[in-house]
């Protein structure tokens, strides 16, 4: 019955206020790591230089995507009025995934440890690196 | 005697059986595009040639998309809101609105992977394009796929039949929307 109550105030005025919403945080999503580098640049000029650009770039680009993530879950998927166990059932899944991450990541992002050495990776991203520099020199010339 | 099955009926959760299992596989999908992601962090962070890569791609065709995505999943949850007030009719109207907006996201996807396909930015070019392939080619495939059952169940919403997979297919497409809420920044915003 709460449900049902609940649900009643999901009117379609409520769901074009979320779209609403969901269109001006894509809208700052985008602006955000455009401005990103001129607010680093205008905060240094008051003071404020521990204000980076790419502070500003990750907080638009991924928080905005957790908070429209958390909205379009919440208001369009109903899990604000779903039962307990779905959300239990996502945030399983969800730490199984951060688990992932956690056990793969050290191998993946460093290429060497104490005992080992990820030759092929270094070959790669040396091989790349120098390349790109080739490029945009040859660019400056041309 | 009920030619139904018994699974239909029953539900120890108390949640519909159906919605349960949308459910369900909404948190399998977690673990397949969630691998994939983390797979892409790791090595976005662990390969600084990327950032030179990434920089190719269009933000313009992302936000495009993102939009078209965000107001797709406005007219799915406005056809379950027509569903549940018994409006078959207009669920399915909306239905077909949200077929359309899929529609228009795998058109802009065709133009701008043959615009980088043109520039030599293959699949084969280098991990980046690879993981940007394999994920964003992916999420295409819910999206067609998502179409496809959308359809079906529109046809039967006219008639004013299982209404209730209404809400079952919306809460698949919300979710084909939230990954590509954290596809959009992952591979056309973070350069």
């Amino acid at each position: 019955m709460a449900e049902h109550e609940e649900h009643a105030e999901h009117g379609q005025s409520h769901y074009v206020r979320i779209w609403g919403i969901l269109l001006v945080l894509l809208a700052v999503s985008i602006l955000g790591p455009i401005l990103a580098p001129h607010i680093e640049e205008a905060a240094a000029g008051v003071g404020a230089a521990f204000v980076k650009g790419w502070m500003i770039t990750i907080m638009t680009a991924f928080g905005i995507a957790i908070y429209k993530a958390y909205l379009v879950a919440a208001n369009f998927m109903h899990l604000n009025i779903e039962k307990r166990y779905i959300t239990y059932l996502l945030a399983t899944m969800l730490t199984l995934m951060l688990l992932f991450f956690a056990g793969t990541s050290p191998d993946i992002m460093k290429h060497e440890g104490q005992n080992w050495e990820n030759v092929a990776a270094e070959a790669e991203v040396d091989r790349a690196l120098k390349s790109q520099e080739s490029d945009s020199h040859g660019g400056e010339h041309h | 005697m009920s030619t139904r099955p018994i699974a239909t009926t029953r539900s120890a959760t108390g949640i519909p059986t159906g919605k349960l299992a949308v459910w369900w596989v909404v948190g399998s999908e977690i673990v397949i595009f969630g691998g994939l992601l983390a797979s892409y962090v790791m090595h976005r962070l662990g390969h600084p040639e990327w950032a030179e890569y990434a920089s190719h791609t269009n933000p313009w065709f992302g936000g495009i998309n993102t939009f078209v995505l965000l107001t797709s999943s406005l007219s799915a949850v406005l056809a379950h809101y027509a569903a549940e007030h018994g409006d078959g009719k207009k669920a399915a109207k909306w239905l077909v609105g949200t077929c359309f907006g899929g529609l228009i996201f795998i058109c802009v996807k065709a133009v701008e992977w043959t615009i980088e396909i043109q520039h030599g930015y293959t699949i084969t070019a280098n991990g980046f394009w690879q993981f940007y392939y394999t994920a964003a080619g992916l999420h295409a495939l819910h999206v067609i796929a998502g179409c496809v059952i959308m359809l079906i169940i529109a046809n039967d919403a006219r008639k004013g039949r299982e209404l209730h997979r209404v809400e079952l297919i919306g809460i698949y497409w919300h979710f084909v929307d939230i990954v590509w809420i954290f596809l959009f920044p992952l591979l056309y915003i973070a350069k």
